[in-house]
């Protein structure tokens, strides 16, 4: 940063600096709840990254990083290429919960020798959980990237073309709208079978339409500007004009919006999973622990409290990471003032 | 007005046309022989696979089994249900007021709590009803049905042992079978009423207590954020400021001028809640163990019952069609500007 501005001189920013200094971010900052969904949001960042070196790998893991029983610990020695192996291009394996015991029944932390206890069939909660973090931002990630493609595809061409392209597509998306979104990725992952990447495909199957309709509403507004005028009478192409000069100009309200859905999408793939269309069983999973628990309502009697902790800690979890989302969201079209987008 | 109705009417056609063209093509996914699996009936029906899919044209292209698969739809038949083991439509008539009663009892607290809890907030915008209302609607917009759900039952039926899942008592379910009960609405608290048996009203009552307030939550928060804001918008326009200018009483205010107008959003969500409301019926129904259209359509996609599945999504598409249809004409009445523009 630059010295302290003297008084009499006009005072020297950065672009960060300005940036930190900007209206929207001054009024992003003064809200409270902005902050606290920020924090938790980067919290479960930080949980992501650091899941595989908190929490005891299985075994099968292990030996997909090409790790032996005497050589367990050297995925934690940042120079060994294990280490970058777990963190960057992790095992499908490691994705797993291990099972301590293989015992039916829920068992607590004492019990098990677990921090958060097993679910029924000994699988490890607090694995579950961290690792669940992880799959939580794939899914996220993946998904709002397919939707956004094809958002901005549908969207860009209906609004450039106009005419009956625009009509045509544009009730297309309407229809796909009209559909509940948990109605339809049932239908889809029930017809392509269940898996992790059958579940981001519906998901991202129902979550494009909005994103369409808010990138034609931008490339139709940009459209109008005069330097698209102007790029039409220099004789650039439609396809140049679009790629070249509308889209850069377009996307950054779009982009924001998409990613402040990761929450809503996780949320419902964690519905399908919890259904029993996710990921296929024993995946660290939020929504699939969550359907564990629905077999331990009742504890034997006597306790009836006796199983709180498979429904408590996976529940608390998908609650608070929808929680930062929202209240991200919230303060972000507060901020961007993006209206009815809902 | 009436052109405005038409129009809306007109697309409705159109929206069904997309959405089935939409599930014939995702069935085009699955091979002919899985195709045919929808209109079987038992087992033994296995080695007439060849057969049904010839007589169901299931091996031709897409736009003619779209042409044969509508003409059944006419016809009412959906296919067999092989998870209630009868017909599609069959299943989809005995279940609709089941879910209806649920979803219905749902929404009436859904509108009601929302839109008067969101009105208190925003006239006592930063007072002490409007920080209870803040966090409650953060709170209630971010818990998922199912999380919402499964804590109720953990507490209400695992500990304090106040309220069962299911739709009825087993005794109760045992001497209707048995006795003279009879159905005249399928709504079991109405039936239940009508056949002068109170006590089974009551437990039919009981059960839908958990249920219902586990799908309210997530809505009113909803309604109740939207309802708060726009109220609070409204409360800052010209209009409002003449109006209390002119002399009017606040209370005159408020509900003449400001509220009415800070309505119009909340009835655009309104169209979404329902399309909400189906999505968290599915759910619900599943974790209460709710005999509903939700319960029967997540079981059925368990099993790979096609059938049952597609014959729900054509259910909700129209469903959710008219619905939205509702909403635009309600629009038109309290928005001159959309009737006229």
């Amino acid at each position: 940063m630059d010295a302290a501005p003297t008084p009499g001189f006009v005072e020297r920013r950065t672009a960060l600096g300005r940036w930190w200094q900007s209206k929207s971010l001054r009024r992003f900052r003064r809200n409270p709840l902005a902050i606290v969904g920020l924090l938790i949001v980067l919290g479960f960042v930080v949980i992501a990254a650091i899941a595989p070196l908190v929490t005891p790998l299985g075994r099968t893991c292990i030996r997909d990083l090409g790790l032996t029983a005497s050589t367990a610990d050297a995925y934690r020695d940042v120079r060994n290429p294990a280490f970058w192996q777990l963190m960057f291009q992790t095992p499908g394996s490691c994705y797993r919960m291990p099972r301590v015991g293989f015992s039916p029944i829920p068992q607590t932390p004492e019990a098990s020798g677990t921090l958060l206890g097993t679910t029924s069939q000994g699988y490890d909660i607090y694995y579950g959980l961290m690792w669940g973090a992880r799959t939580a931002f794939r899914i996220g990630v993946l998904v709002v990237g397919i939707g956004l493609t094809i958002g901005i595809l549908v969207g860009a061409t209906a609004a450039y073309l106009g005419g009956w392209v625009d009509n045509v597509l544009m009730r297309f998306t309407d229809v796909v709208i009209a559909v509940p979104a948990l109605v339809l990725a049932l239908v889809i992952v029930m017809v392509l079978g269940n898996s992790i990447v059958n579940l981001m495909i519906a998901i991202a199957a129902v979550a494009w339409p909005s994103y369409a309709r808010l990138v034609r509403g931008e490339v139709l507004r940009i459209k109008q500007l005069e330097y698209v005028t102007g790029a039409q009478a220099m004789g650039r192409r439609s396809f140049g004009i679009v790629v070249r000069h509308i889209l850069p100009n377009a996307i950054g309200p779009v982009l924001i919006v998409a990613s402040l859905d990761i929450g809503s999408i996780v949320l419902t793939a964690a519905a399908l999973s919890f259904l029993g269309l996710g990921p296929e069983l024993g995946y660290t999973d939020w929504g699939q622990m969550i359907s564990f628990a629905r077999s331990w309502i009742l504890g034997p009697p006597g306790q009836p409290l006796a199983y709180w902790y498979t429904s408590f800690w996976p529940g608390l979890v998908i609650v608070l990471f929808v929680m930062g989302w929202n209240l991200l969201g919230d303060a972000f079209r507060d901020v961007l003032d993006v209206r009815g987008h809902i | 007005m009436f052109t405005f109705i038409l129009r809306r009417i007109l697309m409705l056609p159109l929206v069904f046309f997309g959405v089935t063209v939409i599930i014939v093509l995702l069935m085009q996914l699955l091979t002919p022989a899985q195709r045919a699996a929808a209109y079987i009936r038992s087992e033994n029906q296995a080695n007439q696979i060849p057969e049904i899919i010839r007589q169901y044209r299931l091996d031709e292209p897409w736009y003619v089994q779209y042409g044969f698969w509508i003409g059944r739809l006419a016809n009412g038949d959906l296919g067999y249900s092989r998870t209630t083991n009868e017909p599609v439509l069959t299943t989809l008539k005995k279940r609709l007021p089941t879910t209806a009663e649920l979803a219905f009892l749902a929404i009436l607290p859904v509108i009601g709590v929302g839109i008067w809890l969101g009105t208190a907030a925003a006239l006592n915008r930063d007072g002490p009803i409007d920080q209870v209302v803040r966090v409650l609607s953060i709170f209630g917009w971010s818990i998922p049905t199912f999380v919402m759900g499964i804590w109720l039952l953990v507490i209400f039926y695992g500990l304090l042992g106040w309220f069962q899942p299911g739709r009825i008592s087993t005794e109760f379910a045992i001497q209707m079978a048995a006795g003279d009960f009879r159905d005249f609405t399928g709504f079991l608290t109405l039936d239940a009423v009508l056949n002068g048996r109170f006590d089974i009203a009551l437990d039919a009552l009981r059960h839908l207590v958990l249920p219902v307030i586990t799908l309210a939550t997530v809505q009113s928060a909803q309604i109740m954020r939207v309802m708060r804001s726009s109220l609070l918008d409204a409360l800052t326009e010209d209009y409002v400021r003449t109006a209390k200018a002119k002399g009017l009483p606040q209370a005159v205010v408020n509900q003449k001028h400001a509220r009415r107008n800070a309505l119009i959003p909340v009835i655009t969500l309104s169209g979404f809640v329902l399309i909400q409301l189906i999505n968290g019926v599915v759910i619900t129904e599943t974790i209460f163990n709710y005999p509903g259209l939700g319960q029967w359509a997540a079981r059925a996609a368990l099993s790979l019952d096609y059938a049952s599945v597609l014959g729900f999504a054509v259910f909700t598409a129209v469903a959710v069609v008219t619905a939205n249809l509702l909403v635009d004409v309600l629009y038109g009445v309290i928005d001159p500007r959309i009737r006229y523009g």
